[in-house]
């Protein structure tokens, strides 16, 4: 690809670009198309302008289309972000916590309810039908997004914290005493939690893998965690808290070497990157539907069928069952042993629509827009005197975390509320990382798609005007 | 001045702000003007954890009046916690017992003392008045 950092000029717009960057014009949707062989580099845009450029040299014969987001047709489509807080524009980077929802989910579930609603499975009028064939369908979206191999892999269930515990306790029950699991330091309390529950009830081990000064798991000493007593390995895709993207491929391809199963925590990952499980080959895969456009009270386990067939029920009720007797219950078949009792069954149509919202972009050109508001927002932080930025790992998504030198992160987030702007302050349910740093808690701004530069100065701006309050 | 004179008197101070951030700095202000809590009383079991920002608090009766000191590690809190103890200091345990603390409401910042706030300040209202109810023992 190229070589060197060319920058560009364009005419109307002076820009940038390296290897894998995105070029960005004005905000404005606009396509780049730039051929080059290995003296010149054209450039053509939608708008008509051509350029030549030969000063710097590429790898022959390539084509690269830069095509920007439409950032003002996305923003439209969240009613929210028109919201004003306390009088101000609301600038929304609590993302890590719940993503706002685009008009098409709210929409769905509204039809959903106004029009569809019966209860699912079984019935034999029509409405009952049209429900259960909305609800399946978005089963299929979902798993047609994420890779899987069968529809009946994807199980719903009420958000990752709920996947995580069926995993412990319905996969935890073919475990012994002695077993060990493996879980890492940057883990949310709903990664560590039921591993401890799991591990109390069954007499097993629970093994860390310990994270540097940056961030980043240290591999070298999860490899030596590894053994034949190995039974899984829970691990985050992206950290909540730091933004580190964890190599969970090769955390995968090592477990399996010693015949242990990996669940990954997706619940940062999905909305901010490509996942694929069948390319993962992860066991088990635990995000939530709110946290990716998508309403609260609904998530989704992906499973292996060959290892949910072994697994036990995690609940018992209606749905899961084959045949009842008062002696003995036989269970259905996937993925209806593990969802017992009438579903979520709004959620899980809205969370179709969540992934049909998901699969109207170019997940390219999503990736490329965070970057440049992760890097933009924290060339702009840097600039603030006594900033401390916690996860600074090699691969980040768009969230930073940080304290200013003096200031108590419940001061900051309070004010930066009263000005319109939502962070989340505290220890983001991640206790252990917050001890290993020997701090209380940090100010996380997280990006999502809609997130603009515009709200990044807006935010710097308020925390310029916060400082000296406090620190006088 | 009455429990509620001195409420009255902090709804008429707030009634001069109108703006957000100038009713913050008013409160940053009061903050500074906590009385602190003596540093040897800063011990774990005066120590309310929240999720959000940690407070100590210490209470003695004297004279049938109650004394509160306390201290946190947030500003803001710090100034909710002055506004607080302002208005039930050298009370009767039992006025402060009974003390309801509307005025907080009153003046926009209910949302402090909310229960799922965890900056410890619910948690901290209950032990005042815990502290008077025993003192009133």
């Amino acid at each position: 690809m190229f070589k060197g950092k060319p920058e560009v000029n364009l005419g109307f717009n002076y820009h940038s670009f390296g290897c894998s960057t995105i070029c960005f014009i004005d905000r404005k949707e606009k396509v780049i198309e730039i051929k080059y062989d290995n003296r010149h580099c054209s450039l053509t845009t939608n708008i008509g302008r051509k350029g030549v450029y030969s000063e710097y040299s590429f790898v022959p014969l390539c084509v690269i289309k830069l095509i920007v987001m439409d950032i003002k047709a996305i923003r439209s489509q969240f009613p929210i972000l028109e919201e004003k807080i306390h009088g101000k524009p609301l600038v929304y980077f609590d993302n890590g916590a719940t993503t706002q929802k685009p008009l098409s989910v709210i929409q769905r579930i509204n039809d959903y309810y106004s029009k569809e609603n019966a209860n699912i499975h079984r019935g034999v009028h029509t409405l009952s039908q049209e429900a259960t064939s909305a609800y399946e369908n978005a089963r299929t979206t979902i798993q047609k997004y994420i890779g899987a191999k069968e529809n009946h892999e994807v199980l719903f269930t009420k958000g990752t914290t709920d996947s995580i515990n069926l995993v412990a306790y319905s996969f935890g029950e073919l475990l012994n005493a002695g077993d060990e699991v493996i879980i890492s330091a940057m883990e949310h309390h709903s990664n560590i939690v039921p591993w401890q529950m799991l591990c109390e009830r069954k007499g097993c081990k629970l093994r860390i893998i310990p994270i540097d000064d940056k961030g980043d798991l240290i591999l070298d000493s999860y490899d030596s965690l590894l053994s034949e007593k190995t039974r899984l390995v829970a691990v985050t895709h992206i950290s909540n808290s730091l933004g580190t993207v964890n190599d969970v491929k090769y955390i995968i391809e090592k477990a399996h070497t010693v015949g242990a199963k990996v669940l990954i925590d997706g619940a940062q990952s999905i909305q901010h990157i490509q996942v694929n499980v069948q390319e993962l080959d992860c066991d088990f895969y635990a995000f939530s539907g709110h946290k990716i456009f998508g309403p609260t009270g609904i998530g989704v386990l992906y499973g292996k069928e060959e290892i949910l067939n072994q697994m036990p029920p995690y609940q018992g009720g209606g749905d899961m069952i084959k045949e009842v007797t008062l002696e003995k219950t036989t269970y259905n078949v996937l993925p209806h042993k593990f969802e017992a009792g009438t579903p979520n069954i709004a959620g899980g149509i809205g969370l179709g629509a969540a992934f049909e919202f998901l699969n109207s972009l170019d997940m390219k050109k999503v990736v490329a827009h965070e970057q440049e508001l992760l890097d933009y927002a924290t060339a702009e932080l840097a600039k603030i005197e006594g900033i401390k930025f916690y996860g600074q790992a090699k691969e980040k998504t768009s969230l930073i975390s940080f304290l200013i030198d003096g200031l108590h992160p419940y001061d900051v987030g309070t004010l930066l509320d009263k000005m319109g702007i939502a962070v989340r302050t505290g220890h983001h349910c991640t206790q252990p990382i917050m001890d290993q740093f020997c701090i209380p808690g940090t100010i996380r701004a997280s990006f999502a798609l809609y997130n603009t530069k515009d709200e990044i100065d807006v935010f710097i701006t308020a925390l310029n005007r916060i400082i000296p309050m406090l620190k006088n | 001045m009455s429990i509620k004179e001195k409420e009255q008197e902090i709804i008429d101070e707030f009634a001069l702000y109108d703006d957000w951030m100038d009713k913050y700095e008013y409160i940053i202000e009061l903050g500074k003007e906590l009385p602190l809590i003596d540093e040897q009383y800063k011990t774990k079991d005066r120590l309310i954890k929240g999720c959000q920002s940690q407070v100590w608090l210490h209470a003695d009766c004297i004279d049938n009046k109650m004394k509160f000191t306390a201290d946190s590690d947030a500003i803001i809190t710090k100034g909710i916690i002055a506004l607080l103890i302002r208005v039930v200091n050298d009370e009767s345990p039992a006025d402060v017992a009974r003390s309801e603390f509307k005025f907080i409401k009153e003046i926009g910042l209910q949302e402090h003392l909310s229960p799922t706030r965890s900056n410890g300040l619910v948690s901290m209202v209950k032990d005042m008045k815990l502290n008077a109810l025993k003192a009133a023992k």
